[in-house]
């Protein structure tokens, strides 16, 4: 049930969340009012690009250099995660 | 060894400007004497953080009433926690709050009694409403995020649509809308807060309706009158797993209404450490994980989504805090609850609401 985020799509964290990393768990986390989310490396490269700036392309294009084989749709995907669980919004 | 937990439920004080009568604080208030002092939360926020707590939710009672908020708030702050001001608003002055933003508050917690100022002022018992609509405005001159948090039942059930709309005119980005959950006061004066089957058929698809129409603006979170239900709710989402609470007093509790599990041997911070209790206590392990559970639970395919509802209400309605939760329709403790609902949702002579005071 979440809704599709495009490619040209510029995400960024909401007001009020809070990205860090835990060093209790080793692993970056994402503090809302809601809860908290543990994130694995991907997903923390991908809330670490939710700059505002960047669309969804962009940050897919700035992956591939890091990550062999990243598909622009896999970041949609996950950034529509993002929305779904009130951690970032997206303009456009 | 149990996972660690992702929160923590300060209760600074259990002094409160407000008396509602369905708070969820124990009828044995803590008193102002016997509060943790200063160094002593702070050890308790290290410990909490060393534990694995990444939320210090500052509650009470009312937090502002403590002089050392500040401080706490920057103490929270360091150890890189998210900090939520959980508050009634009363004496949130603009600079108070200004104060409180910069030492790191990250959202606020506002408590709405009721859509009108008679009937929210009725319901605290105090002339609050005013104050409330003001603190609503700082936080957000201050650019704070806020969520409006209503506890419901009969007497503001009926008001649901105009509590949505004042918690959108507070500008909040969240809004709580919880039935009441029978616990402390809460319990107490049940036969004035249960809400009939009529009011609970009128609220619900309005809440639904607001949830559609607010989508992506304002989040509600509606929390179902749970006696009502055919089953429990997920309580904590399982005993000893995502958070604890410590009293004022330093009490550390699984759930913050777990002083009415009078079996409960319950630690204190002042005795040993949160490790220790958290990973270590009779308390903390006495309902973790399944093995605990007696049939109809144990058998059941739902302790994974309930884990078998609530302890304290097992204890409250059954003596047995291992009991299935009785509102589930599956305990032989059902006519329990039906049998309360059939006494208290309309009762003949309606009692006083009992104020929440110390005594």
């Amino acid at each position: 049930m979440t809704t599709a985020v495009a490619l040209d799509a510029v995400p960024h964290i909401r007001r009020g969340v809070k990205c860090t990393y835990d060093q209790i768990r080793g692993a970056h986390v994402v503090l809302f009012p809601e809860g908290v989310l543990v994130l694995n490396e991907t997903a923390a490269s991908v809330v670490a690009l939710c700059d505002g700036v960047r669309s969804v392309g962009d940050i897919a294009l700035a992956l591939g250099d890091v990550y062999a084989g990243v598909q622009p749709e896999d970041i949609a995907e996950l950034v529509a995660r993002l929305v779904e669980r009130r951690v970032v919004d997206v303009d456009g | 060894m149990a996972e660690a937990p992702f929160g923590l439920l300060a209760e600074l004080t259990h002094r409160c400007p407000l008396q509602c009568g369905y708070c969820s604080n124990p009828v044995e208030l803590v008193r102002r004497d016997a509060e943790l002092d200063t160094e002593s939360w702070r050890r308790v926020f290290d410990q909490a953080r060393a534990l694995g707590a990444l939320q210090i939710h500052l509650s009470g009672g009312e937090p502002l009433l403590r002089p050392d908020l500040p401080e706490l708030v920057t103490h929270a702050n360091s150890l890189g926690c998210y900090v939520n001001l959980v508050t009634s608003g009363v004496g949130l002055s603009r600079d108070r709050l200004r104060e409180l933003a910069s030492r790191g508050v990250d959202h606020v917690q506002l408590s709405l009694q009721d859509a009108t100022r008679i009937g929210n002022d009725r319901i605290a018992g105090i002339k609050a409403f005013d104050r409330k609509v003001e603190a609503a405005a700082h936080i957000r001159e201050e650019g704070l995020p806020l969520t409006v948090n209503t506890v419901l039942h009969r007497q503001n059930l009926d008001n649901i649509a105009g509590i949505i709309a004042m918690a959108e005119e507070m500008g909040a980005e969240r809004l709580e809308l919880a039935n009441t959950q029978y616990y402390g006061w809460a319990l107490r004066n049940r036969a004035v807060l249960l809400p009939t089957r009529e009011q609970l058929a009128h609220a619900d698809p309005i809440a639904a309706a607001a949830q559609e129409r607010l989508r992506g603006r304002m989040e509600i979170v509606y929390v179902i009158a749970d006696y009502h239900e055919a089953h429990p709710k997920p309580c904590m989402y399982g005993w000893g797993a995502r958070q604890l609470t410590v009293a004022p007093n330093g009490d550390v509790l699984p759930c913050p209404a777990a002083t009415v599990i009078s079996s409960l041997k319950i630690e204190n911070v002042r005795d040993s450490s949160l490790h220790d209790i958290w990973h270590n206590s009779p308390s903390f392990n006495a309902f973790r994980g399944f093995e605990w559970m007696k049939d109809p639970c144990r058998s059941c395919p739902r302790k994974e989504i309930d884990f078998g509802g609530c302890r304290c209400q097992a204890f409250q309605l059954t003596g047995d805090a291992a009991n299935t939760d009785p509102v589930c329709s599956l305990s032989p403790s059902r006519s329990t609850v039906d049998l309360i609902l059939e006494t208290e949702m309309a009762p003949s002579e309606v009692p006083a609401m009992a104020m929440r005071k110390m005594s």
